[in-house]
Formats: C-alpha cells, structure tokens, sequence
C-alpha cells in the first residue's frame, strides 16, 4: 500500500502524485468514475497501474488516499 | 561555435563514456541524453534522482545540506541547531549568501552557527541531554529568538537520540517552538530529500500552529515560496508582486520569519519559485487549504512577463491591469539593456549544470541576450524536473544528470562554450582551461538577479565575464602559433 496524492489540474483532468517516490504522472484511466463509484484500477502514463478502493467521489481535489500498486512502472 | 547535430552529440556521449569501465559505463549513459522536444516523458530518455557512482566525483549535497542549508536555514528569527559533530555547520556557514534584515546575534541568526559539537562520550552516551541543556543556554544567551530548529547530523540516525522527546520537552520549559528534523546525512542520494524531509518537518511542527487564529485577509494575499533571497532575489521579486497590487504576506524563505510561515496557510495563491525544494509543502496546503500553487519564474524580461501574467490570471481585473501596468513600465527599461548587451552577448553560447531549478528557469534569461544554452543539467532533478526541461531546451542539445567531475570536463572541452554557468567547485577548473564561469549558486557575490532590477545586473555580470581580455591571454604569447596581428594590436 502507498500513500497516493490525486489531483485535478488546469484542464481538470486527474493526476498522480507519488510522495515517497516523488513521481508526478497524469492519470489516462480511472475504472469508476462516477459521483457515487469513484476509484478503482487507475492507469498511469508512464505504464504503472494502482488501485483504489471504489467510494464516493471526494467532495475537493486533491486528496491523499491509500492505493495498491499493481504493476509499477520501472 | 555552431550547434552540433543529434549524431554529432550521440558520438560526444559515447567517446566521453569511453572511459569507464564496463559497469559504470551502463549505468552513466542512463544519466547523459541528447535531448529531443518530441519527448513527452523524460524517463524514456534520462535517469534521475539515483545514487552517485562510487569512485565517481560527484558536486551533491547531503540531506542535511538539503534540509540546513537550503530549506531551514533562510529562517532568520529562529536559531537552527546543527545538531552533531562542528564540521557540517561551520564549513557550511553563512556561504549561501541569502540576505535578511536583522541585527545578527540579537533578533536575527541567519549567518550564525549553532551546534551540540558532538564529542566521543556524547557518541557512547548519547547527546540527549546535550541538546536539552543547549535548548537551555541557547534561550538565556538569545532571548529574542523565535524558536529553534534542530538539524539532525549523521550521528544522531546512527546512534539513535530521541531528538522529538527532548524538542517537545524544551519546547514546553521555554515556551516557543522547537522543531526536530531529522535530516541526517545519510538519507536519500543528494539534498534533495533534505528538501523533502525539511518541508516535512514544517507541516508537521509549525504550518497549523496559527489554525483558527483571527487575520485580516484581503483577496490579494499571496506567499512567495521558494525564494531563498540569494543576494536580494526575494526583495526583487517581491517589489513586482507588490506593484501590481498583490500583498505579500510570507517569503519562503529567504528573509523570511517563522511568523510568516505560520501565517502562509492564509494566502489565497502560494507562488512556487524552486519548485524542486518547495512542491511538497505547496502540495500539503493545496490538499489541506484549498490553497492553489503556481510555478512562476523570473528571470528575464519574457519568462517575468509570462510569469506575472499567468499570476495575475488567478485574480480579478484589478490585479490583470496592475500586471500590464508592471510590464508596460519596465518593458523600455529591459530594451534598453537588451540593446546594450545583446550585440556583445548575441550569439555566445553557455553551459549551465546547477542545482533542481535554474539549469531550466535561466534559459530564457539568457535567451533574451541572445545567447544559447547548449548544455544543462541538475545536481539533484527527479523525473518531473527533466519533463519542464525538455520543453525550454533547444533539440539536439546536451543533457547530463549528476554529471561526474570527468564527464563536464570533457563536455566543456567539445562543445567549447563561451561561459559556463555552475558553482565554485567547477569555477576555477573552467577558469584555467580559459573559459569564463559564473557561479549560478551564489551569484557569484553579485546579484540579485530575479526581477526586472535583477536582469539588468544578470546581463551585466555575463557581460563582463564573457568580455573580460583576462582568457584571451591564457596561452602565453610563445606558444601562440599564428597571433602576430594580435600581439601588435595588443601592444
């Protein structure tokens, strides 16, 4: 499990922060994306995949969560 | 001398990685690059952030360099205990040239050094109640101080203190705030993780400390963040944002007091200068405040006139009038000196290797002269900082990560520029080698050189080194072969 920072940019599209690694990447998939379903398998676009637990869209960007990693980018 | 070609700086590459052996060669041809705009990820082309090679002479810093020296240090009305052995402090003292204002020694102690001096028996027995009874001396000899930081020395992760037990402590018998941070030196593989480790430690121990707190906000609060005021920058800076109606509340921090910082999370836009040093704590109070963050960077009259533009975009009509303002006013200034130095400078070109910020944020400084930047690269970058970079770089230029002593040498020899800009370890090799260098870490002894006020001076200094008659006559005139015109004309 890793401490993730998800955040909505200028155009308001989702990116990934990565304290510990210190790796910023946007975010091209998100499995739910819904007002009530939120989260689930994320893609990155370096490659890496994590995953959320799926709950209810945060109410204000960004947001600190826990995530798994899936498959890592390097 | 012309541009050379991808293939040209690819053969460049591999001739300098000659050589090392087999091992080190692999793993230093990941940190050399040929750079390409049509890269969108850095990572596919650059390696960062990864351990210097050993046997290799690298220019890092350590973790409490990163988090001492850079982040802590500026912090003028708080005392920042070197918490170890007296080398790390005092060989580092005062040398970074970040001005304040202040009566040393009485309210402010930003050239000062404080250490525990660790001894054997403190090593052995642990320099706990050191530190307490330091805590002690530190507020009868300094009463005015504001609060102490303690800056772990490698010592201190090695044989364990329990450095928060004794800060929490103190903190409650003097009553102002004590903050250990444990950047020891050993952490992480150059100062940047200090960085981290630092912004860490004021998230933790002094950001929320005025929560609540009554303050007279206006809509036009702003923080300057990452600002470490080498020879004035921040002052220079900040009379822009003030100018175009903007209020200043904190400069971090560079002349900055702890009170602003405690105050920052009151802003309505935190402005991110080093955006290596400082994104962290920018990224907490995004989440925690709501507060937005915003990259600018000020140096050269295009790069400013972007930056105050995009800056003023995050506020009303008001604020977009004083930008124009701003820009129309200094705009005949910046003409004047680009006229004058442009048709001496145009056309020269620089290599830049500093530190997580200005081997990017100079390039259009430069730019404006007229001048081109043919090679860069970062002590300390990540991945992040490499993908801003490819962006500002001409294609088929140079770029080297963590370059080795070696490596920058030969660079130099090849691309044979007409300045280098790096600090004081490379300054006097270059000199020799006959060709000028301007420390970009200190200004060397010059500055400021952000701002409008602060172009002007940059433009001065690169004059004076690239023009100086000194490197023309390195080769004595014996050994000159053909110069006779020359040596009349000198004569």
């Amino acid at each position: 499990m890793a401490n993730i920072m998800v955040r909505k940019d200028a155009t308001g599209a989702y990116s990934f922060y990565l304290p510990k690694r210190d790796l910023e990447d946007a975010i091209v998939s998100m499995e739910f994306d819904t007002p009530d379903k939120w989260g689930g398998e994320i893609k990155l676009n370096n490659g890496g995949a994590y995953y959320i637990e799926p709950q209810a869209i945060p109410a204000r960007f960004p947001i600190s969560l826990r995530a798994k990693r899936l498959d890592a980018a390097e | 001398m012309s541009a050379l070609t991808r293939e040209e700086t690819e053969a460049l590459i591999q001739e300098v990685l000659e050589v090392y052996p087999e091992k080190a060669k692999k793993d230093r041809a990941k940190h050399l690059a040929v750079n390409d705009q049509a890269v969108e990820q850095s990572k596919k082309c650059i390696t960062s952030n990864r351990k210097s090679l050993p046997g290799v002479m690298t220019i890092r810093g350590c973790a409490y360099a990163g988090s001492k020296g850079v982040v802590w240090g500026p912090i003028k009305d708080m005392i920042h205990i070197s918490h170890g052995p007296v080398g790390c402090g005092q060989y580092s003292r005062a040398g970074r040239r970040n001005y304040y204002v202040g009566t040393t020694g009485v309210d402010t102690f930003g050239t000062m050094n404080f250490t525990s001096d660790f001894q054997e028996k403190d090593i052995v027995f642990g320099g706990d109640k050191k530190l307490a009874k330091l805590i002690n001396e530190v507020e009868l000899l300094f009463p005015l101080h504001r609060g102490i930081s303690v800056q772990s020395e490698c010592p201190i992760g090695l044989i364990g203190d329990d450095i928060e037990a004794v800060s929490k402590k103190g903190a409650k018998e003097i009553g102002k705030p004590i903050v250990p941070v444990r950047c020891e030196g050993f952490r992480g593989v150059s100062q940047s993780l200090g960085h981290h480790i630092a912004n860490d430690a004021v998230r933790d121990w002094v950001l929320d400390a005025r929560d609540g707190a009554p303050f007279e906000s206006t809509p036009y609060d702003v923080s300057i963040i990452g600002d470490y005021n080498i020879g004035g920058d921040a002052w220079a800076s900040r009379i822009l944002l003030e100018e175009m109606g903007l209020r200043v509340v904190s400069q971090w921090s560079g002349d900055g007091t702890l009170a602003e910082m405690e105050k920052t999370p009151k802003v309505k836009l935190n402005l991110l200068h080093c955006y290596r040093s400082m994104n962290y704590i920018s990224r907490h109070m995004e989440e925690k405040y709501g507060i937005p963050w915003l990259e600018y960077n000020f140096f050269g009259p295009t790069k400013i006139a972007e930056s105050l533009r995009a800056i003023a975009a995050h506020f009303d009509d008001k604020i977009k009038e004083g930008a124009e303002k701003v820009i129309a006013r200094y705009q005949p200034m910046m003409d004047a000196v680009i006229a004058k130095y442009k048709p001496r400078l145009g056309g020269k070109t620089v290599m830049l290797y500093v530190g997580g910020l200005r081997p990017r944020h100079v390039i259009g400084a430069y730019e404006d002269l007229g001048m081109e930047v043919t090679g860069t690269g970062y002590e300390f970058a990540h991945g992040d900082d490499y993908d801003r970079t490819i962006k500002e770089m001409g294609n088929a230029t140079l770029l080297y990560d963590d370059v080795t002593g070696f490596e920058l040498e030969e660079f130099v020899k090849k691309l044979n520029p007409d300045l280098v800009g790096s600090g004081i370890k490379e300054k006097y090799v270059f000199q020799k080698m006959g060709i000028p260098l301007r420390q970009m870490h200190s200004w060397d002894y010059s500055g400021p050189y952000h701002g409008y006020d602060g172009f002007a001076i940059f433009a001065r200094d690169m004059d004076m080194a690239i023009s100086s008659p000194t490197f023309k006559n390195l080769v004595p005139p014996w050994k000159k072969k053909s110069e006779t015109e020359e040596l009349k004309k000198a004569a």
